[in-house]
């Protein structure tokens, strides 16, 4: 009796928890690295830095958007305290993300789960709450192989980018920009492909919430901050008119 | 040049208020049971926080004093969306998104 449930779980738990599976399930994203990643590379050049300066803020901030606003800021010469704060601010999406994934990792160590942080970015996020949505459990072992596919091709491109600099002087030209935006639209359409029929009115009625939040926010703060605002005042939205 | 003092610090206090947000429910989840209803508030921020992601880069908030659209992207977005319908591909997606993205820029 048991030996039949323990055969049909088995190969499961083996094929889902696997290293190689979280490679392959990054590789849809690494478009969006390779290209984001060249292009901050020539933009760090570009703003005078150097390459191990470069090299420095990939590996040790890791987050595409708070990398280029760094560049920003020092272009302007901004005072150290407003840099600090302005990268906090943007990045501070993270904690919603983070939040969101934690409780389906209690059962591993702390250190592995500071390591899932760790190297949590917008995309890996996407890709692990749609594979969540789908399979209903994450796994440690997939999670890493996610993690650091993606973070190894954000270092390489980046150094690369910095490399390249005169070559790929425009990656918008080219629609690589968009690389990031197609992904997101794919991974939106995932997830609410994965709620059930009678929930997706619901999620179509916040993401209409979404828009206007968006619109009305972008002309009082930064888009960044937008983001953040819009996204906890729609939850919040989505808790009280759920049936 | 390769750096200066000043810059590695200014990098590390970046790295280390770009890290704790990013760890510290991870740390914290572990020891506390979360509400049912912060975990169903949980359950809606991927919608939403992705619907941003995309809402971001449609809006031009910069060229006018007025929110308006980004008109290449907004007209990127339309065919990209329909293909994620169809396909439910995120490679697909992103391939073809970057290929209309380009052409729009190539004629506009």
């Amino acid at each position: 009796m048991t030996s039949t449930t323990d055969l049909h779980n088995e190969p499961t738990t083996a094929s889902e928890d696997s290293f190689i599976q979280g490679v392959k399930d990054c590789v849809p994203t690494l478009l969006g690295y390779i290209s984001i990643g060249l292009a901050f590379g020539v933009v760090g050049s570009a703003s005078g830095l150097s390459l191990v300066e470069i090299a420095l803020l990939t590996i040790l901030v890791y987050a595409g958007s708070a990398q280029f606003i760094f560049c920003a800021l020092l272009l302007t010469s901004s005072p150290t305290s407003a840099i600090i704060v302005t990268i906090f601010v943007v990045n501070l999406r993270h904690l919603l993300m983070s939040l969101t994934l934690a409780p389906h990792f209690t059962r591993y160590s702390m250190l592995r789960n500071v390591g899932f942080g760790t190297l949590l970015t917008d995309e890996t996020f996407g890709v692990a709450v749609t594979k969540q949505m789908q399979n209903g459990k994450l796994y440690g072992r997939w999670m890493d192989g996610l993690n650091i596919t993606a973070y190894a091709f954000w270092i390489l491109s980046c150094i690369a980018g910095a490399f390249l600099g005169q070559w790929v002087a425009n990656p918008e030209k080219w629609g690589l920009d968009f690389a990031l935006i197609a992904m997101f639209i794919a991974l939106l359409v995932l997830q609410l492909g994965s709620v059930g029929k009678h929930k997706i009115m619901h999620y179509l009625m916040l993401i209409g919430y979404m828009v206007v939040m968006m619109y009305g926010l972008s002309y009082v703060v930064p888009s960044h901050l937008a983001v953040l605002l819009a996204t906890v005042i729609v939850a919040t939205i989505g808790v009280v008119t759920d049936k | 040049m390769t750096t200066t003092a000043s810059m590695v610090w200014l990098i590390i206090g970046c790295a280390l208020v770009t890290w704790l947000p990013r760890i510290i429910p991870f740390m914290f989840v572990r020891s506390v049971k979360l509400p049912d209803v912060v975990l169903k508030w949980l359950s809606f921020i991927p919608v939403c926080i992705l619907s941003a992601l995309v809402i971001e880069n449609l809006l031009d908030t910069e060229s006018k004093n007025f929110v308006t659209l980004d008109w290449p992207v907004f007209i990127t977005f339309v065919p990209t969306l329909i293909i994620a319908l169809v396909t439910k591909s995120l490679s697909i997606t992103v391939v073809a998104g970057v290929i209309i993205m380009a052409s729009v820029r190539f004629f506009m």
